[in-house]
């Protein structure tokens, strides 16, 4: 009984951590890819170009904010990765895609072709069938 | 070419990167308390193990490969293309950290592996 409490509760602090992680990472990419687009394409013609590049980087707004938000989903990240596998969280946050699209297509106008679509559904298919097996797997029991 | 290369970097160098933070924490412990306070000392703990900071080399690498990728390609295509990771994850998290894959969890990595594949098909 309390093995059965253990593991509920194991779930329940996984998929919370999930949840943060699918929600923060993929608002900090498309913030991330609207300072980069402001930004214009990167070269590395010459050190200077590449400095002037980093300068502009690191004086975007935008990119800082995506930079937290990437920070917010890297210690959801971090943390749920002390107690489950990483070849189980890994597939698990891939639900961040869907997210990604969606975003990319409303807050950056994107066009997203059906059959990519598809491809991120069946991601999608993917994730439910990872979170179908236990979130760890190297413990003894 | 340098995007074949940004794209190289942020699968290869960002997934290592991880796998190498994943040990640090897994050395570190199952981190039971979430008070401010006990999140700071699990922090302090973290920080002494040699896995986290090359880890975080390695994801520097792969972060600023993204960035370069992001400045050219739209985030809808970038993002789920990196997704190609799971290959290396899945691999690394059985070979580096001892994990093991039953079937049901490939069937869910190869079917993430195939969305990718869909993805990058209809790019246009």
């Amino acid at each position: 009984m309390e093995a059965h409490v253990r593991e509920k509760h194991l779930r329940l602090k996984t998929r919370l951590m999930i949840l943060i992680m699918i929600l923060a990472g993929p608002l900090g990419n498309t913030l991330l890819g609207k300072g980069m687009k402001q930004i214009g394409p990167v070269s590395v013609s010459s050190w200077s170009v590449v400095l002037q590049t980093l300068g502009a980087i690191l004086s975007s707004g935008t990119i800082w904010l995506g930079i937290a938000l990437m920070i917010t989903f890297f210690v959801a990240y971090s943390l749920v990765l002390s107690w489950a596998d990483y070849s189980y969280v890994q597939p698990a946050s891939a639900m961040a895609y869907a997210v990604v699209a969606i975003l990319g297509v409303l807050v950056l106008h994107e066009t997203v072709s059906p059959l990519r679509w598809l491809g991120i559904g069946v991601i999608c298919l993917g994730v439910f069938v990872v979170g179908q097996t236990h979130p760890n797997t190297t413990e003894s029991r | 070419m340098l995007r074949f290369v940004c794209f190289f970097l942020v699968v290869v160098a960002g997934t290592s990167g991880e796998l190498c933070i994943s040990r640090a924490m897994k050395e570190a412990g199952e981190v039971h308390d979430f008070r401010p306070a006990a999140l700071l000392q699990v922090a302090a703990r973290v920080m002494r193990i040699q896995w986290l900071w090359i880890g975080l080399a390695l994801m520097t690498v792969g972060f600023f490969a993204l960035l370069g990728i992001l400045s050219v390609e739209n985030v809808s295509f970038v993002v789920p293309v990196t997704a190609l990771s799971y290959v290396v994850g899945g691999l690394g998290g059985m070979l580096f950290l001892g994990e093991r894959l039953n079937r049901s969890r490939w069937a869910g990595i190869l079917l993430v592996c195939l969305g990718v594949a869909l993805v990058i098909l209809g790019k246009h």
